[in-house]
């Protein structure tokens, strides 16, 4: 009896796998479509139901590396990984600054600046995009990168001070009362205790602000007006718009080439970001 | 340094005979609060309550960038109302956030019940179904929709074998819709995995019990497994709800390329690239700022209405352990 009691539970566990793996084969169809379409010859991406090249190419990568609109592909690499880096480190330093404000200093006002701090996030960025983009334009730093680093360096992304301070909240206090006892200061705990401690929300905060920053298009899209500066977004729609005739091959190609930095964090993060998005709620 | 006593605004701490006797002086913490502080303070300043008072200001004006706004008072409101493309604008926002959202947010703990019990290749599965919502407001993912759902292109074809044929989804002012539909509901990730967390704190009893009375899988999902996570379920509502009202990338990309005017027929005309058209385009960043405070009240207006029903449906558990 107990025998066919575990065959039973064996196959419902092989039905489960089964339905799983096919709804997910469905998801993530469109990623395998771009991996088999970039090695297509140009007219056979959009007709054909095939998902891997009969005969695999590579001509569409080969046409990458002349670049878009005189602009060499990796012009525009350089350019996001730049400002992607320089956003992970601006989100790191202000918003855990700000995190351990809220998080371990019992000061006046607290509360209510907390309460500001979150109801920003409700707040739709279109009503900050004109007057931002004005302010910066009255400063002279239309095509420069700083009105797309400056909020990150001043904590404006209020998810990653939310996040840090939930998790900082959840360190036993008898840890900086006992660094007090021995004379610490507040800068000393913040970067010697809770800082360390830390790890998994910073890392957590790291990889989105990477990623989002990567796949950023409307900040590139108002700021930036010289190709050259141009992030990897932005030579992604000029490509698609230069070509009156639809280039299939070379968009594909583009396109994966332009996700392949994200697919990797992500395969390299990936339990980080599922746990981290679980506990804080961040969307993608 | 004289070390306060007892707080009484840190009545919420279980108090610990420690905690008492080491608090530092008020002024002194004061201080440090306001250091810490001092980039956000300056950030939420410079780049949020200044830059939505002036937006506020804006919205009241006539302004090219060039000259100096004009004050023509409710103007620009009056002309939002009797501006067809406003209103196209906002129906196809609405349109996006009612069909987009439920069909999301379903597909989402439709996965998570799926996701909840342990087994094997747990992680696997999780960060497989995570993966579209990390890439999907990429201009790349656009661009491989508007391939995908594109006359003659895999969807057609696929369904015109099972004979249900629409042609090109995106130059069909009735299907393109559904097109950026499909994107959003795709990335349905980022809330499967809050819900995966949820479901996670359900107590096993609460089923046991509910099986032994003999209450079938559905009248389980419904008794036990629903009334326990709506405040997840809130949660999510709330975040996503405001998440599409600001949709941009995906429509841009979808509805094409050039010139772009919203898609065929106006059909992805949504309303953050009618504002930026607006604003950005043409420079009539008085107008876009009143459409900007009209999305505002509208967000908050909807954001309001969750908060006042949630008593009739969101469960708050004591102990949620």
């Amino acid at each position: 009896m107990s025998a066919s009691l575990t065959v039973g539970r064996r196959a419902r566990s092989v039905i489960w796998h089964v339905g799983a793996l096919a709804v997910l084969a469905v998801i993530l169809y469109p990623v395998v479509w771009v991996i088999g379409g970039s090695f297509k010859p140009g007219d056979q991406i959009i007709g054909s139901l095939q998902v891997l090249p009969t005969d695999p190419i590579t001509d569409n990568y080969r046409r990458l590396s002349d670049g878009i609109a005189d602009v060499p592909i990796s012009t525009f690499f350089t350019n996001s990984l730049l400002l992607a880096g320089g956003s992970v480190i601006g989100v790191l330093f202000s918003c855990s600054l700000a995190a351990y404000a809220f998080a371990r200093i019992r000061f006046a006002g607290r509360d209510a600046l907390f309460t500001l701090m979150i109801s920003t996030l409700l707040l739709p960025f279109q009503v900050l995009i004109i007057p931002q983009y004005i302010l910066f334009q009255k400063l002279d730093l239309i095509n420069t990168y700083v009105p797309l680093l400056l909020g990150k360096y001043l904590a404006a992304d209020a998810f990653f001070v939310f996040l840090m301070v939930q998790f900082m909240r959840g360190l036993p206090r008898e840890l900086d009362e006992a660094a007090r006892l021995d004379g610490c200061g507040h800068l000393r705990i913040y970067w010697n205790i809770v800082l360390p401690l830390c790890r998994p929300a910073l890392i957590t905060s790291a990889i989105f602000t990477f990623i989002w920053s990567w796949n950023d298009f409307i900040g590139p899209l108002l700021y930036l007006n010289e190709p050259d500066k141009y992030t990897v977004s932005l030579g992604l729609k000029l490509f698609i718009d230069q070509d009156s005739v639809a280039d299939y091959g070379g968009m594909v190609a583009m396109s994966l080439v332009a996700l392949l930095p994200v697919l990797l964090f992500f395969l390299a993060f990936q339990r980080y970001l599922v746990e981290g998005a679980a506990t804080s709620g961040l969307k993608g | 340094m004289t070390p306060t006593t007892t707080r009484a605004t840190d009545g919420a701490r279980p108090p610990t005979g420690k905690s008492r006797a080491t608090a530092a002086p008020g002024r002194r913490e004061n201080l440090a609060g306001y250091l810490f502080l001092t980039p956000w303070c300056i950030g939420i300043l410079l780049l949020t309550l200044g830059p939505m008072l002036v937006s506020l200001y804006l919205a009241f004006t006539d302004y090219n960038l060039f000259d100096s706004p004009r004050w023509i008072g409710f103007e620009n409101f009056q002309d939002l109302f009797q501006d067809d493309r406003w209103w196209t604008s906002v129906q196809v926002t609405l349109k996006y956030v009612l069909i987009g959202t439920p069909l999301k947010l379903a597909a989402a703990l439709a996965v998570a019940l799926l996701l909840v019990k342990p087994r094997k290749g747990q992680g696997f599965y999780r960060s497989a179904f995570y993966a579209p919502s990390l890439i999907g407001a990429s201009v790349s993912v656009g661009i491989v929709w508007r391939a995908i759902f594109n006359d003659d292109a895999i969807v057609d074809k696929s369904m015109s074998l099972f004979g249900w044929d629409v042609g090109g989804w995106i130059g069909d002012p009735d299907w393109a819709l559904p097109t950026l539909v499909t994107l959003t509901v795709w990335q349905f990730g980022a809330p499967m995995v809050i819900f995966l967390a949820g479901l996670k704190q359900v107590p096993g009893e609460l089923y046991e019990a509910a099986e032994m009375d003999g209450a079938g899988r559905w009248r389980r999902f419904r008794s036990i497994t629903l009334p326990m996570i709506s405040p997840v379920l809130f949660f999510n509502l709330l975040l996503e709800l405001i998440h599409s009202f600001q949709v941009f990338t995906s429509a841009v990309v979808i509805a094409g390329s050039g010139t772009n005017t919203g898609g065929p027929g106006d059909s992805l005309l949504v309303y953050g690239w009618y504002l930026y058209e607006q604003g950005f385009r043409n420079l009539r960043m008085g107008y876009a700022a009143a459409m900007a405070w009209m999305l505002m009240l509208g967000i908050g207006l909807v954001t309001a209405v969750l908060f006042k029903t949630q008593r009739g449906w969101v469960h708050y558990e004591e102990d949620a352990g």
